[in-house]
């Protein structure tokens, strides 16, 4: 057993630690005000992300990736959680999801997205069906050789910057003894296609210019050339691709975790009531004690899922107890920071207050503490028969 | 031309620095260590000359601790060839003085023989801001130090200096030591294939004694201490009472 990174994995953090700190947290301050990264921005970090080598980096290195391990993308994605979401979108990672494409998907979709010359987002959630993904009701129905769809999406994230959507839409019903079960088929769906809209979405407390749109389909038309994967076969490439991406929220976590945790040790250790350093009352230093304790937990146990993943090993209860106890974990390290900064917490002029609004979402996307509980608890009892 | 470029290692420029409890120095025990931000300059610069045709290979060598391999992997990632590390040291809190360090170097330069050596100014950690001109008088080289802008033309380069209240242009004769300012370039990234590719590229490793050279200190610290804090400011409503404050300090 090592537990050390080798001298590449040091640099990887020590270069992309310093990206964020000197390319995006000199803009933080200006994105959470207005709501909106400022304009040529993000394709300024993009550019100079494409330069390093660094775009795309989780994509093997025969469609022009850097084929990092899954361990070292998770490496990569944990110094960029300590920055902005609206800003670090543009340190390319497509979703990988991409490299089902097939024929000439490859020119039209994942070449583009790997160059950083098209942006995707992926689009599942709808209004009425969130965590239950298969009670869509985004429909697609036979139209000659095409696909006729309607519905919609909701809280698509990044929607306000990509070329094209992977959107996940119901192709038929099939009746079986439990009830009638929805098939799912995933789409690659362009901006501009007939009938399909890209609308603004809601205000969130949680990474503010990081934008969620809502995706309208009023008969719109696509064919069968827009399917990845499979006809029907939706959850098939969803579960080849998706569950590690639990990995990145988990990972991303605990690089804020972090950057939070500098601010709480440095104050605790600078402010000073009833004549000391608050660090000397124990009701501060333990609290300190407690997050530093679990922030370490929770990267070994993320660093593990990834390195799991890259032995082939199954990973599916190991990565959701890492998304689960990571994002539990930043609540409670977020809050706590809050706390030992007493009011001063709570004023913008100190990105605190942001920490604590950001770390809310983690534990709701890319589904919800309750859906990992509820993974790991098949995962243990499927085998026992219970 | 091979282009020579020492590195050094030292406390992380974001680090907030701590004293030692008896003075001694400053506290290194656990704490985020990185390139002197003058010598990243310097790589950048010699990466440049390479890019532009100028050179034709980049060499990094750095002089203190074994764990310099660290800093030298970070200039092979940039884009340096190859690295040279003289190992001087074992502890890490123990400086290499900047005359021991020059004399290491004109050994290094004896060696490789390189056209030009490319230099930081100053590191941050003691500010010393000597080697570079103490080599330059050991090798009987030209020197152009604090550069801002660098031209190197065959057998001579124009080297544009930073000087107090303004700019100053030498020609020099080749070869020389040039020491690099803050605004001479922005230093790269390391990109991803470099950094990959780092690990790949030759190393060689020396010691201090290999090269004859005593790294005995003849500098004696007497103390070390935090610098004063600063006393709170004041806001103020309007340019008016800016202007009546500092009457009334004295000041305009
Ligand atoms: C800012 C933001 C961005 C997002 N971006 C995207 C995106 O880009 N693409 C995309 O497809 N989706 C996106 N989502 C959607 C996100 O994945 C869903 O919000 C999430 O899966 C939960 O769905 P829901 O909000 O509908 O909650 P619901 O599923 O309605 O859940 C409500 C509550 O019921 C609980 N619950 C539900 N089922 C169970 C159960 N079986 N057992 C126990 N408890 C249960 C949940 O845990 C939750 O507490 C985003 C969401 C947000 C907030």
């Amino acid at each position: 057993m090592h537990f050390g990174l080798t001298e590449e994995q040091e640099m990887i953090v020590s270069t992309v630690r310093s990206f964020v700190e000197n390319e995006i947290y000199p803009h933080e301050a200006e994105v959470e005000r207005s709501g909106a990264v400022p304009p040529g921005l993000g394709e300024e970090i993009k550019r100079k992300c494409i330069e390093m080598g660094f775009y795309a980096c989780n994509f093997p290195e025969e469609v022009g990736g850097a084929g990092l391990s899954h361990l070292d993308f998770t490496l990569v994605e944990r110094e960029l959680g300590r920055g902005s979401m609206a800003l670090t979108h543009f340190f390319g990672r497509p979703q990988n999801i991409l490299m089902a494409c097939k024929g000439e998907q490859r020119e039209r979709y994942l070449l583009p997205a790997v160059r950083g010359e098209r942006m995707d987002a992926l689009a599942m959630t709808e209004p009425d069906a969130g965590s239950d993904v298969r009670g869509m009701k985004c429909m697609g129905v036979r139209d000659g050789g095409d696909w006729v769809v309607n519905g919609s999406k909701h809280f698509i994230s990044g929607a306000d910057h990509a070329d094209f959507f992977i959107v996940f839409i119901a192709t038929g019903v099939d009746e079986t003894p439990h009830g009638p079960k929805k098939r799912i088929t995933c789409f690659l769906v362009d901006r501009g296609t007939p009938g399909f809209e890209v609308r603004p979405g809601y205000n969130s407390v949680s990474h503010r210019g990081y934008k969620n749109c809502i995706l309208y389909f009023d008969d719109c038309r696509l064919p069968d050339a827009q399917v990845l994967g499979e006809v029907d076969g939706g959850f098939a490439v969803m579960n080849e691709w998706l569950y590690a991406t639990r990995l990145t929220v988990a990972t991303f976590s605990v690089g804020r975790a972090r950057r939070c945790f500098d601010h709480a040790l440095a104050y605790a250790a600078e402010r000073k009531q009833f004549g000391q350093q608050i660090a000397k009352f124990q009701g501060v230093s333990f609290q300190i004690a407690d997050m530093i304790t679990e922030i370490d937990a929770a990267d070994w146990l993320t660093l593990s899922g990834a390195w799991r993943l890259d032995q082939g090993l199954p990973a599916n209860r190991e990565i959701a107890s890492a998304k689960l106890y990571a994002t539990e974990m930043l609540a409670r390290v977020t809050d706590a920071t809050l706390q030992i900064h007493g009011g001063m917490g709570l004023m913008d002029d100190l990105p605190i207050e942001r920490f604590w609004r950001d770390a809310r979402v983690e534990r709701i996307w890319d589904g919800t503490s309750e859906i990992q509980r509820h993974i790991i608890g098949r995962e243990l009892f499927r085998p026992l028969g219970a | 031309m091979k282009v020579l470029v020492p590195v050094k290692r030292v406390i992380d420029y974001n680090v907030k620095v701590r004293v030692k409890a008896d003075g001694s120095g400053v506290d290194l025990a656990n704490v985020k260590m990185s390139m002197n931000p003058f010598d990243e300059i310097a790589v950048e610069e010699a990466i440049r000359l390479k890019e532009a045709g100028k050179a034709d290979e980049v060499i990094a060598v750095s002089i203190g601790v074994k764990q310099a391999q660290e800093t030298l992997r970070t200039a092979l990632a940039m884009g340096a060839d190859r690295a040279i590390l003289i190992v001087a040291a074992d502890d890490v809190h123990q400086d290499i003085e900047p005359l021991a360090v020059a004399k290491i170097l004109a050994k290094v330069v004896a060696d490789e023989q390189p056209g030009l050596v490319l230099c930081g100014k100053q590191a941050i950690d003691n500010d010393m801001n000597a080697t570079g001109q103490m080599l330059a008088a050991l090798l009987g080289w030209s020197q152009a130090t604090f550069a801002n802008k660098v031209d190197v033309d065959g057998d001579h380069a124009v080297v544009t200096r930073e000087v107090d209240g303004g700019l100053q242009t030498v020609k020099v004769k080749m070869p020389a030591v040039i020491s690099a300012d803050l605004r001479l370039n922005e230093p790269r990234y390391a990109t991803l294939p470099n950094i990959m590719k780092a690990k790949k590229k030759p190393l060689v490793e020396q010691t201090a004694a290999d090269l004859g050279v005593d790294v005995a200190p003849r500098l004696t610290v007497v103390k070390t201490s935090e610098p004063a804090t600063r006393a709170a400011g004041i806001k103020v409503g309007s340019v008016d009472e800016l202007v009546a404050k500092l009457k009334e300090k004295g000041v305009v």
